[in-house]
């Protein structure tokens, strides 16, 4: 009973430390706040290449954050904030980039490999048709198998 | 049949080459977005100096703009460096990035000053609009004051002679 104690106590003091880091923003709506989640999930540190703003606590992602945070309160849409900041960090800052010549290939990628998918599907299935058997054949294959079955009872 | 029979080969072939293409990749270069664009605009006090900097000013030849600050480490490292730059008449521009002014004054006191003209940028907004996410990082600016390059950490020989010195019209 001690020792679980002391588990949750250190569980609760790490993740005090945990939350630390990251500062708190005060909004005027929780619509704000829910936009500000979805849009710091959604936007990559520029800095560690792999962490969205919101795990992040380089300074650049700090200084991102307060970004977000201004211009939701100023009343910016997410398209306009998100514009302001691939206009300095490029396209890169986002996790879900638009369409353009260096991303076609990434999004086409899925329908491609669908299309590639369905036309070995297609295939195999002309190729199981092609080698089916004729009644006549069938009907053959069919006594030979009830043959070699009788044969095998007795 | 002899097609059907090395396909899987020649794919995986394929596939090796891409991958082994993807290994010498940088993963970390990334092309600053403001590369094609005029220097954003800013207006800034000097450091050392009682006056103001805007954009326009610094037309005229090409340049580079180093950004650093007392508390960068590698900043320390590539210091020496610029120096040298500096000594063979590259023109370099500083941009003090959220530093402290009268530290940053005491560093260039001790280490020398390889700039032209640094500016202060203390709240880092002017490095915001250049799309800095760190220091140190260095811009080529040309003589239409058009951001050409960024550099993303420290500026030694290799890196002047590959990546900046071809937009100095080739040499030092």
């Amino acid at each position: 009973m001690k020792l679980f104690r002391w588990l949750l106590l250190s569980v609760a003091l790490c993740s005090a430390v945990a939350w630390g880091v990251i500062e708190t923003y005060e909004f005027s709506s929780p619509a704000l706040e829910a936009r500000y989640k979805a849009l710091s999930q959604e936007l990559r540190c520029p800095k560690c290449q792999n962490q969205n703003i919101a795990d992040s606590n380089a300074p650049i992602s700090r200084d991102l954050r307060a970004i977000v945070h201004e211009k939701l309160e100023t009343g910016a849409t997410d398209s306009e904030i998100i514009d302001f900041l691939v206009d300095r960090y490029g396209e890169f800052v986002r996790y879900r980039p638009g369409l353009d010549r260096n991303t076609l290939w990434l999004w086409s990628a899925p329908l491609i490999l669908l299309l590639m998918a369905m036309a070995v599907v297609l295939l195999q299935i002309r190729r199981d048709r092609a080698s089916a058997m004729s009644p006549v054949q069938e009907a053959r294959a069919e006594a030979l198998r009830q043959k070699f079955q009788d044969e095998g009872s007795q | 049949m002899l097609l059907k029979r090395f396909l899987p080969l020649v794919a995986f072939a394929a596939l090796v080459l891409l991958l082994v293409r993807g290994l010498a990749l940088d993963p970390t270069a990334l092309p600053s977005a403001r590369v094609g664009q005029p220097l954003p605009e800013f207006d800034l006090q000097v450091l050392g100096g009682e006056y103001r900097r805007s954009a326009g000013q610094w037309h005229g030849k090409p340049a580079l703009l180093n950004v650093w600050a007392t508390w960068c480490f590698s900043c320390r490292v590539e210091h020496p460096y610029l120096l040298d730059l500096a000594e063979s008449g590259v023109t370099i521009y500083g941009l003090n990035y959220k530093d402290d002014p009268a530290k940053a004054l005491t560093w260039l006191e001790e280490l020398g000053n390889p700039y032209a003209e640094t500016v202060v940028d203390i709240d880092g907004d002017f490095g915001f609009d250049l799309g800095v996410y760190g220091a140190p990082e260095t811009y080529v600016i040309d003589a239409a004051g058009t951001v050409q390059y960024r550099h993303v950490g420290v500026v030694d020989e290799r890196v002047w002679t590959e990546q900046l010195a071809p937009f100095f019209g080739g040499g030092s």
